[in-house]
């Protein structure tokens, strides 16, 4: 019986949280980009599609903004002819876009989406391994977007594939690394412990009650502030979202690694896209912004006052905060300018590993000294080291500039 | 041999390095548009007749028609004088000279009775393929009776060929009547 209670409530939290909240949410980020790029541009955008009432003999139709327009174009993509190019590697072409969009809707598991719901937690499957366990699945994703190029047998998909390929390599590591300091100060990895830890103690980069005014948070604040930068720039580019997305410029290469998809396939891609968007603004909001949590020390008034229904006020809050970066993520793809490959390159190796890494040992050495397990010669020393490394990181990233700018520098005088 | 001059980047000052400012400024840039387009304050909004957001004019609600400037060449038509006369005579110049050969004239007579019989022809029909018109105004030009005329109207749409034709009932419904111009076949000379 037990069995069959636990059965009934998992399916329903994959339900509620896939295709009630996410897939809807996933559809009206596209219907959001549109609308708020065609306002940023001094355009309209749509705002027509709604229940055409003309069609029945009413004088006018019902077009709510807009609103239904999501609905037209899913329709649209299952109508187009799905056609499957002669030259392409069938087994992968049609596998590349089911690996796109499964690894980003897999690590939805793990985010928690509210606190607790009549005992229940709005979490998929509360694993102690929460973020460990996205990046091992969206680092699939990348095998998706490689075998697309690659099973295009077409040059310009081909150059899709290896930029995607690279990039996401690189990316990883500063992703990785800039959320170790935020694991070393939670000393945990379950996902819903990280978000109450910071109810209680204020957001990771907001520390305004609880503990967060502390000393150790007030200094741990700055590596925080770093990793928080690092951590957003880096999931801008795993998503392959503006300023990096250099695998389907189309400027250059034609429509990059979708080029020859068309149809439900190249859906797929598209939502596997904004799909991966919305679950890098998740785990950004879980780590670094309070996940669920209302903020200001007001959630266990929350808890009092609600008792088994604030799950659903969290919800909300985590809805709102995961829908402002959701339009903090479209409001920066239409205002830079996409970086040119080797920038890039540069700035994933060169700037933010270094960064990344400097930024771990800070945080070791702010919080044994906070916490009194080096104190007197042996903090000094771990300081000077710190410092010496850094300063060690800080040269071998300007000779790798100097020679990466002399290689250039050769090559455009081979070509003249 | 050519000149090769070489020209050098410009220098970043250390705020342009960090890049992160520069990404500030232009947030506040976009979002600076995004607010007027919103609320109607885009630049040039006013003079485009903006529906209110951005600076676009939503077509079918609104229309640009009241600013139409005098020359506007939209669909040709026929134009009757101010006793109801027919102006055309049929001498189908403008047939002749209608580059994509849109127009097609089959003259008629006029019969002996007719109070402008001395005119002696007018158009048995009339058509003028919309679908082949070009709206250059040759014809307008070429007319020497002053009876086919550039008018305003540019919505021209039909869900077949055959409606796209207009023909002679058509033209003169568009056209309409014009006076006070040739008056050599009536009284008023």
């Amino acid at each position: 019986m037990e069995a069959i209670i636990l059965i009934i409530v998992m399916l329903a939290k994959i339900i509620g949280i896939t295709f009630v909240i996410t897939l809807p949410l996933i559809a009206y980020s596209v219907y959001a980009e549109r609308r708020f790029a065609a306002v940023i541009q001094d355009r309209v955008g749509p705002n027509r599609t709604g229940i055409p009432l003309t069609l029945f003999g009413f004088k006018k139709d019902i077009s709510f903004f807009g609103l239904l327009q999501p609905l037209a174009d899913g329709l649209k993509f299952i109508l187009k002819e799905d056609f499957v190019p002669s030259h392409v590697n069938k087994f992968f072409f049609w596998l590349a876009p089911v690996l796109t969009m499964v690894p980003a809707l897999v690590t939805l598991s793990v985010i928690p989406f509210g606190s607790y719901l009549f005992r229940e937690a709005l979490v998929i499957a509360d694993v102690s391994v929460g973020p460990l366990l996205i990046f091992a699945v969206a680092s699939l994703s990348v095998y998706g977007i490689t075998l697309a190029g690659w099973a295009s047998n077409n040059k310009y998909s081909f150059f899709g594939g290896v930029r995607s390929c690279a990039q996401m390599i690189s990316y990883e590591i500063a992703l990785g690394l800039s959320v170790i300091p935020v694991l070393m100060h939670f000393g945990d990895l379950n996902l819903m412990n990280i978000v109450e830890e910071q109810a209680k103690n204020g957001w990771l980069i907001l520390p305004l009650w609880g503990e967060g005014l502390s000393l150790e948070r007030m200094l741990l604040w700055i590596p925080m502030i770093i990793s928080f930068f690092i951590f957003t720039i880096s999931i801008f580019a795993e998503t392959n979202r503006m300023p990096f997305d250099l695998p389907e410029c189309e400027t250059e290469l034609v429509g990059g690694y979708h080029t020859e998809y068309s149809s439900m396939k190249f859906a797929l891609f598209f939502l596997g896209e904004y799909a991966a968007m919305i679950v890098g603004s998740a785990l950004i909001v879980t780590l670094f912004l309070g996940g669920w949590s209302v903020g200001f020390g007001l959630d266990a008034w929350v808890f009092e006052t609600c008792g088994n229904w604030a799950g659903l006020i969290h919800l909300g809050a985590f809805l709102v905060k995961l829908i402002a970066f959701i339009l903090f993520f479209i409001l920066i793809r239409w205002t830079v300018p996409r970086f040119r490959y080797d920038q890039l390159m540069k700035l994933g190796w060169v700037v933010f590993f270094e960064a990344a890494l400097i930024n771990i040992l800070f945080t070791a050495v702010i919080m044994a000294r906070v916490n009194d397990h080096l104190v007197g010669f042996p903090f000094w020393a771990a300081l000077t080291g710190v410092i010496i490394f850094s300063a060690l990181m800080f040269y071998i990233a300007k000779s790798l500039e100097r020679m990466l700018a002399s290689d250039s520098e050769k090559a455009a005088d081979s070509a003249n | 041999m050519a000149k090769v001059t070489k020209l050098s980047r410009p220098t970043l000052t250390k705020s342009d390095e960090i890049y992160l400012i520069g990404i500030f400024k232009g947030t506040l840039v976009t979002l600076k548009h995004a607010y007027q387009s919103v609320f109607g304050k885009s630049r040039g909004a006013d003079g485009l007749k903006s529906s209110g957001l951005g600076i676009t004019m939503q077509y079918p609600e609104e229309k640009w028609d009241d600013e139409l400037p005098e020359y506007y060449r939209g669909a040709p038509a026929l134009v009757t004088d101010e006793q109801d006369r027919e102006r055309c005579v049929s001498c189908q110049l403008c047939e002749f000279i209608c580059p994509p050969k849109a127009i097609k004239i089959i003259p008629g007579e006029i019969p002996e009775g007719d109070t402008w019989a001395k005119v002696e022809k007018r158009p048995q029909e009339f058509e003028i393929d919309m679908i082949r018109c070009i709206y250059c105004g040759l014809c307008e030009e070429v007319c020497p009776e002053q009876a086919i005329y550039l008018r305003k109207d540019y919505s021209i749409t039909g869900t077949s060929r055959a409606e796209m034709v207009h023909n002679k009932e058509k033209l003169y419904e568009i056209g309409g009547k014009r006076v006070g111009l040739v008056n050599k076949w009536n009284e008023l000379k």
